[in-house]
């Protein structure tokens, strides 16, 4: 069934900390709600899961759900409910890198195993685990919509694709040597052209 | 029927018959560059037009929807009741999660300004004065790209009040989703945006009637929106000169797994599939020879095996003549070296992970077929267990709410037809074994 990360909890949790919308946050709140008819706010519930999220450190708590439901005039358990039928709002924390590792088809054909495996390796991390430095939670996801350019992954917001086992260890070394790297094709490819 | 090999040779599409100029990003995706491309050149003239004529424009077209069901898209515009008072609305699907796809994003992010005319020429046509762009949450680049463009189109009139100057006044927004497959399908999308759980809505009513907020609505794919303007400024004379009767215009395709250069392609509707491989994708891995079998449409149409692969053209209806369909053209190639029932495991595994649990077929359903894949990679399916999975992909099929149980038993039941043989072979080589 749709949800979390398969292997992430489903369970929301409290983080046992305070939640308040940030100032910047409320007066996006305010652009959100306005796209929808006035007696729909509920319609901004996932943009407002995405902004909690964002606040809290790239995850979910109880408290961002109560807040949610504050702000929207909905019931808690509705937020709950939306929250935990989507797969990329987190319920648990997890680490600075959030690494999604495509296994469908189309991916496995051109090797995503490997990618998986150079990843644990590399980041010293399992599947559905977060490293013990904090800096990579790993875990394997259904196709991201970048077949043309696979394997790929998603780290945090950005895609990295056409990849290989050497390629995929230069990302993670750069990411704990601090280095910014090059999101997209790792072989040089503009997007998805023939090349 | 599959047409004659003398009707196959096609117009090869030119340069200029490309909709996606910009397809791949090597030029500017926002304003500037598009409206080098033509983008925004007439569009007041466009929408001087009366509703109705725009819809018998694009109905004379023979614009088929890209989103997977290949529906004319002008019928379905004509669908929408007219003057009700209501609120009516557009809503594009940029959901794109079907495995093998991945042409929307280049559309967006690389073309966004196609698509946002296209929004409020179709939203016009269909009397809509607000539109949601419901975008894949992983698409996180794509959507800055979308927000970035639509700003450009209100900062300079061509949206909004008075948008363009023509009098009608439209608004546009996106919506994320956040990872759910099911959310591509039309009322779990309605459901989403209305800030529940993507479940798939029991139809009737159908959206034309009530859809998003209970109003009048329109669901269409980006690709179907995104070539609107071209084929309201070109003509639908010329559009239909691409391609084949009822199977006309240019098609964005995906090519991934075993080929040389997987890619993502904009050509005319109907190519054959070999052509397209070749030509485009640097063939297939090891050579024509070492091809097992091809996925021609997104995970869910069913495989086709060489012989067909030989001949078949890319398109609706030839695809549909050979007991697969045109999808989402999401080619997905599949050589010798790899395990075919592996192919199709991962796929179900999806479909299980994917179902929204509202229909026992397809929540048990799923789950069942995955475990019965699993066991047919192992080797442990022996002839009857394999009937027995046939049966119970066809009593899944046709029997749930939405399509996603199709979409779950169509694959297993192509591996079957085309490989049965060897799927019994590989039952008696694990007896033997142990
Ligand atoms: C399970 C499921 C998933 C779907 N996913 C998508 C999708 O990601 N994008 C899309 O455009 N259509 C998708 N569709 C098809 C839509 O329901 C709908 O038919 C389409 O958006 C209509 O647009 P069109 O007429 O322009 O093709 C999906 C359908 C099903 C049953
Ligand atoms: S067929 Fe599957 S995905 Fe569609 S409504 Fe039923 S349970 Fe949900
Ligand atoms: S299968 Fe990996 S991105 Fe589609």
């Amino acid at each position: 069934m749709s949800g979390n990360h398969p292997g992430l909890s489903n369970n929301f949790i409290r983080s046992g900390e305070k939640f308040e919308w940030s100032k910047e946050n409320l007066k996006e709140i305010k652009k959100i709600i306005s796209k929808y008819p006035k007696e729909r706010k509920q319609s901004a519930v996932m943009p407002l899961l995405y902004l909690a999220q964002e606040q809290n450190k790239n995850w979910v708590s109880i408290e961002c759900i109560e807040a949610i439901a504050d702000t929207l005039q909905m019931p808690k358990i509705r937020v709950t409910e939306v929250a935990s039928f989507y797969s990329m709002y987190n319920s648990q924390p997890v680490g600075k890198n959030l690494i999604q590792v495509c296994r469908t088809s189309p991916c496995w054909l051109r090797g995503s195993d490997k990618i998986t495996d150079t990843i644990c390796k590399e980041a010293k991390c399992g599947i559905n685990e977060t490293s013990e430095d904090n800096l990579f939670t790993v875990v394997e996801v259904e196709c991201l919509g970048a077949c043309s350019n696979g394997p790929m992954i998603q780290i945090n917001n950005d895609f990295y694709e056409d990849l290989d086992q050497e390629s995929t260890k230069q990302i993670i070394e750069n990411i704990k040597n601090n280095i910014p790297n090059k999101i997209g094709s790792q072989k040089g490819r503009k997007s998805s052209e023939n090349a | 029927m599959a047409p004659k090999r003398e009707e196959r040779v096609l117009k090869m599409l030119s340069d200029q018959d490309k909709i996606f100029q910009n397809l791949h990003g090597f030029e500017d995706a926002f304003l500037e560059g598009a409206k080098k491309r033509g983008s925004w050149s007439n569009t007041k003239e466009i929408l001087s037009k009366s509703q109705n004529d725009v819809i018998e424009l694009v109905k004379s077209s023979q614009l088929r929807g890209r989103g997977g069901a290949g529906f004319s898209t002008g019928l379905k515009w004509s669908f929408m009741p007219k003057d009700t008072g209501k609120q009516h609305y557009l809503v594009v699907n940029a959901d794109e999660s079907e495995p093998g796809t991945c042409k929307d994003r280049e559309i967006i992010r690389n073309d966004p300004h196609t698509l946002i005319e296209g929004c409020l020429i179709a939203s016009y046509a269909i009397q809509a004065t607000k539109c949601y762009i419901y975008i894949r949450g992983e698409y996180h680049h794509e959507y800055v790209q979308l927000e970035k463009a639509i700003a450009e189109a209100y900062d300079n009139k061509l949206i909004g009040k008075n948008a363009c100057g023509s009098g009608y006044d439209f608004d546009l927004y996106v919506h994320r989703g956040a990872g759910a497959y099911i959310c591509g399908e039309e009322t779990a999308l309605l459901e989403s945006l209305e800030g529940k759980k993507g479940q798939p809505r029991l139809k009737p009513p159908f959206p034309a009637g009530a859809g998003l907020y209970g109003m009048p609505t329109t669901i269409n794919n980006v690709e179907s929106i995104a070539v609107v303007p071209t084929i309201l400024r070109r003509g639908s004379d010329w559009f239909k000169s691409i391609g084949a009767e009822n199977n006309t215009g240019t098609k964005v395709f995906c090519i991934s797994g075993n080929v040389n250069n997987p890619c993502t392609v904009e050509e005319a509707m109907g190519i054959p599939l070999k052509e397209l491989i070749e030509k485009h994708a640097g063939g297939v891995e090891g050579g024509w020879k070492n091809l097992k079998a091809i996925i021609p449409g997104g995970s869910s149409t069913p495989m086709l095996s060489k012989e067909v692969c030989e001949t078949v053209l890319m398109n609706f209806d030839d695809l549909r003549n050979n007991g697969s369909g045109l999808g989402t053209a999401g080619v997905i190639v599949v050589n010798k070296n790899h395990d075919i029932t592996q192919v199709i495991e991962r796929f179900a595994h999806f479909y299980k992970h994917e179902s929204c649990g509202q229909c026992t077929p397809c929540r048990e359903g799923t789950g069942w077929m995955f475990r019965m894949m699993q066991k047919l990679v192992r080797g442990e399916i022996s002839p009857e267990q394999l009937e027995l999975l046939e049966n119970v992909t066809k009593q899944i099929e046709g029997h749930t709410i939405c399509a996603l149980g199709d979409a779950a038993a169509w694959p297993i039941q192509g591996l079957i037809k085309n490989f049965k043989p060897e799927l019994l072979k590989k039952y008696n080589q694990k007896r033997k074994a142990s």
